[in-house]
């Protein structure tokens, strides 16, 4: 695996290379924390199917920069079976060429597939597996409404393991109300004596809409209070260091830097990306673009032999510092300083001069190596950060 | 009967014996809009399709409030029992004690005046202060008793009122109910019978009073004007006899709703000059307008500039709407010759303007107009008045703006303006106003009873203490049965400091204060107070301090957040966080930036809120 720092993409360059993502809407439960598109009617499977073939297609033709990174997300997108998604990855491969050696995610439910299918999975062509853990507490899970049981999830670690994945991410949650730093520290625990390749660990959050949203309005529990959330992000942030494992990201932890998401990469640092499926995102030079959100209108629009797209929007210049601050700040790396002066032709220790020595002061910041990168305590309050920038522009 | 007659039929200006000018003046609320709508609709000049409650009220802000703000004239043809047709101009006074001033000058055009007093609530303050005005002007009076539909309705009671109160002929009162169409004939029919006609020589050199003007998008600033003698014409050239402003006339005639234009004014009339007026700052209120070449000897007496007691400075929120208010309060100004203002300058707040008003209403009216019709988002500093202070080295200075306020240790002594104070009340209100009068520093109170149970109440207090939330704490103390009018007094010794706020240290010269040191704690404590309720949490600690010089007063603070993050990216939805930021980058527009901490707007307002 390559070790070298990915280094963002500058605008009009074409040689970072891109991925593709395709989202796979299809779910057996709507989990009530879940703001991602999907929906639980499988027998719209097939139509869908038909459908993404038909915009794997049509957007051959358009897509222009080479790619060496494919995720397939969802929804669960392990519903799809083998066979549909080794057809599926050749379609890509045939339409979107990628290199012998490109990083295949597939997201995966435990409870949603047998060990053997986990192996067919590994013939098809992934290389890396993103399993949706979320806790080992049946307790927790039971609350995140998820369909599978602790037992499950580590028997898919298990055999996702003996299937040949070498490359296993692991996604957990924590923040759940009445959730103590030993609970968190026992899925930790459990989490790491895998010795998985990444994990990601987030925050619960509440998007405004949600079953689970609606509950906590309604009073039915109560969230935990910000200050443990905050003890126990850098309680994750400690533990999985004594563990060996970079903080790469907000929220994602890489055993070493070459087994971090090359993927998920691609959108922190402005690299394009092309997005299939319904409610997928694409980005290209600093033109964003995605698709309906709803199945049937993606599918109607396809059927038209027409791109699902919904809106297409080109980035102003003030837009892309935006994001660059924003999608620079969450990563450990920092913003490159070089790269943004010379991308948006300003300086921005002089531009943000004031913010950064106020933030300096307060421990959330620092400047050094040409980069300007949060501390653990900056990075919790991320949010308001990036607010303090964005007023100064 | 309506009586609807063309514009062609009337000989207008000659027959000064049919026209009648007066005002209808009475205490808010009792029904003064309600009574002109009715008259309007009698004489039948607006379809009734066209009509509107409240119609000479043109601005939202007049019709949400139920009060008049600018004069307002209409011209009524009225065919009399007498079978002749007479021009009524019914000239609509503001009704409200910061106005007045206008209210005198739009008096001074009249002969006569309906004082309109709700048959429930009987004579209150305004009634007898807008008596007294009329008196002055020797107007005569028809006192109308209005609402006698109301079940709590007690004609006789205010019948008594009228004799023993006001001195005036209770026989010759009309009762009326404006709401349901009962009098309205009465009344016009007593204007042509009991008001005099207007006087004047229609030869002599032109001698006209401006009692009001508005500003016209298309035709400039609109005049409005009573001639006393002389005649006025398109073509002629004027002057204005304060300024010595010279112009052409374009247009005269008389409102209708709608200008009507006529041939010509002359004496007894009143109507409107159109001159090509680009500023309204050239038309003041008072002033008399004649003709350049054929000038009058001496101007109409009572001419005063218009004299503000109330300062306050105004911001934009967003530092880049300077530009706009800079234009907005220029039209503004345009419409409103009370107003006064200069540029002004605060280290929180950027550039803004200090602003001198007829009191607290006009303040509120001038910052609604601004925020509404021209969708600016405003910061309005603490209301003061004007001090003066005595320096140790003999100078004597004016000062209403805290950031001007010199070294303490220079300053021998300082003075503020004191008012009386009139208040009529249910005397079950006595108690609970003597305590609020004894809370704002009052001073000499004396009462006496108008009636068994109703008082009259005289105080001297500080202005200061009035213009902060007085009127507001008077209507809920005595449930709205109270009524107030002041008239300014003279300057008195005080006690002044000035009270500052900091910011995790720095100062926030907006949110600085004079005022008399006894209440110097209490409104630090509250606006300390105050500013930690609006002020979101952050990433900082912020405190939040109130001083006298280096002495801190009160103190809060506020705890930072330790965690506000968002802990998912959702894949490559970049936009969706993007789009955020936006949105609460554009919400930030309207916060401050002191100390790198943002403060709201709400946050400044709060802080110049009443104690509720």
């Amino acid at each position: 695996m390559p070790t070298k720092e990915p280094s963002p993409a500058c605008q009009g360059e074409t040689e970072v290379p891109g991925g593709i993502y395709v989202h796979i809407p299809f779910c057996m439960r709507k989990c009530p924390y879940c703001d991602f598109y999907s929906i639980t009617d499988l027998e719209l499977l097939p139509v869908y199917l038909n459908a993404l073939h038909a915009e794997i297609r049509l957007t051959a033709a358009e897509n222009n920069f080479p790619c060496d990174t494919l995720y397939l997300g969802g929804g669960t997108p392990s519903l799809l079976g083998p066979e549909a998604l080794q057809r599926l990855i050749q379609e890509i491969r045939c339409r979107h060429p990628l290199p012998e050696n490109a990083e295949i995610t597939l997201e995966v439910n435990p409870g949603s597939m047998s060990p053997e299918t986990l192996k067919a999975f590994r013939q098809a062509g992934i290389n890396r597996l993103s399993i949706g853990v979320q806790s080992f507490s049946d307790a927790r899970l039971q609350f995140l409404g998820r369909i599978h049981s602790a037992e499950q999830a580590h028997a898919t670690i298990q055999a996702a393991r003996a299937a040949g994945f070498d490359n296993l991410g692991l996604d957990l949650i924590y923040g759940l109300p009445d959730q103590t730093a030993g609970d968190w520290a026992e899925d930790l625990e459990q989490a790491t004596a895998y010795g998985p390749e990444h994990l990601s660990c987030y925050i619960l959050s509440y998007e405004p809409g949600l079953p689970l949203t609606r509950k906590l309005h309604s009073r039915l529990f109560t969230p935990l209070p910000n200050e443990a959330v905050a003890a126990l992000f850098e309680q994750t942030i400690a533990f999985l260091s004594t563990k060996g494992y970079e903080h790469y990201e907000i929220s994602n932890f890489a055993a070493q830097t070459g087994l971090r998401s090359r993927h998920n990469q691609k959108y922190w640092t402005f690299a394009p990306y092309l997005g299939l499926g319904p409610s997928a995102h694409s980005h290209q030079d600093g033109r964003r673009r995605w698709n309906h959100r709803s199945l049937s209108r993606y599918l109607s629009d396809l059927a038209a032999g027409r791109l699902p797209l919904e809106t297409e929007e080109i980035l102003s210049h003030q837009q892309q510092i935006l994001e660059a601050v924003f999608l620079g700040l969450r990563q450990s790396r920092g913003i490159d300083l070089g790269w943004f002066d010379k991308k948006f032709k300003m300086n921005f220790q002089e531009v943000f001069a004031e913010t950064i020595q106020r933030l300096h002061q307060e421990g959330f910041l620092q400047v050094t190596a040409g980069h300007c990168r949060l501390t653990t305590t900056g990075k919790l309050v991320l949010d308001g950060i990036v607010d303090l920038f964005v007023a100064g522009l | 009967m309506p009586v609807s007659v063309s514009a062609e039929v009337f000989d207008w200006g000659k027959k000064v014996k049919h026209i009648r000018n007066f005002s209808i003046i009475a205490h808010i609320d009792h029904g003064k809009s309600t009574l002109s709508d009715r008259l309007i609709q009698a004489t039948g000049i607006v379809p009734d399709r066209e009509f509107m409650d409240q119609i000479l009220d043109t601005m939202d802000i007049e019709r949400e409030r139920g009060i008049t703000i600018k004069s307002n004239t209409i011209c009524l043809p009225y065919k009399a029992k007498d079978g002749k047709t007479y021009s009524l101009n019914l000239i609509d006074t503001p009704g409200h004690v910061d106005f007045t001033y206008e209210v005198s000058r739009a008096l001074a055009s009249c002969e006569g005046a309906f004082l309109l007093i709700d048959a429930s609530q009987g004579v209150e303050a305004q009634t007898l202060a807008n008596l007294y005005l009329a008196l002055e002007h020797n107007l005569e009076i028809i006192p109308v008793i209005n609402k006698i539909d109301l079940p709590s309705a007690d004609v006789e009671w205010v019948k008594t009122q009228l004799k023993e109160d006001l001195g005036l002929d209770p026989q010759t009162a009309i009762c009326t109910s404006a709401k349901e169409g009962i009098g309205i004939q009465e009344v016009l029919e007593s204007a042509v019978k009991l008001l005099p006609a207007p006087k004047g020589d229609p030869e002599a050199p032109l001698q006209a009073l401006i009692f009001d003007s508005h500003y016209d998008a298309y035709r400039g600033t609109v005049v409005h004007t009573r001639i006393f003698q002389g005649r006025l014409q398109a073509g002629d050239t004027i002057m204005f006899m304060s300024n010595k402003a010279v112009y052409k006339v374009e247009e005269v005639g008389v409102f209708q709703i709608r200008r009507v234009p006529r041939n010509e004014l002359t004496a007894g009339e009143v109507g409107y000059v159109i001159a090509g007026i680009k500023t309204v700052s050239d038309t003041r209120c008072g002033d008399t307008v004649t003709i350049k070449n054929k000038s009058c000897a001496a101007p109409l007496p009572g001419f005063k500039e218009a004299k503000p007691v109330v300062f306050s400075s105004i911001y934009p929120v967003a530092a880049d709407d300077y530009q706009e208010l800079t234009e907005a309060i220029e039209k503004l100004k345009l419409n409103d010759a009370a107003l006064i203002y200069e540029k002004d300058s605060s280290a929180a707040l950027g550039f803004g303007f200090r602003c001198g008003f007829l009191g607290l209403l006009h303040l509120e009216v001038v910052q609604e107009r601004l925020e509404r019709e021209y969708d600016l988002s405003l910061i309005i500093t603490a209301p003061s008045v004007r001090y003066e202070l005595l320096l140790f080295d003999g100078a004597t200075v004016m000062i209403d703006n805290p950031a001007l306020y010199p070294d303490p240790t220079l300053i021998k002594a300082a003075k503020e303006p004191f008012i009386r104070a009139t208040i009529i009340t249910p005397d079950r209100y006595m108690g609970a106003i003597m305590k609020l009068c004894m809370d704002r520093r009052g001073v000499n109170s004396n009462y006496q009873y108008l009636t068994s149970n109703r008082l009259e109440m005289k105080f001297e207090l500080p202005l200061a203490e009035v213009v902060y939330d007085f009127y507001d704490k008077l209507k809920s103390i005595t449930q709205g049965y109270g009524s107030f009018d002041y008239e300014i007094l003279e300057y008195r010794e005080t006690d002044l400091v000035k009270v500052d706020i900091l910011i995790n240290g720095e100062k926030v010269d907006a949110l600085s204060q004079l005022i008399h040191r006894d209440r110097a704690t209490e409104r630090a404590r509250l606006a300390c107070e105050r500013l930690k309720e609006e002020i979101p949490r952050q990433m900082f600690k912020i405190a939040i301090q109130g001083a006298i010089g280096a002495k801190i007063i009160s103190r809060e603070t506020i705890s930072p957040f330790r965690k506000d993050v968002t802990a998912k990216c959702y894949g490559g939805d970049i936009s969706r966080k993007r789009k955020l930021l936006e949105k609460q980058k554009k919400g930030k527009k309207r916060m401050k930036m002191v100390g790198q901490v943002m403060i709201p707007q709400a946050a400044f307002l709060s802080v110049l809120k009443t104690e509720d």
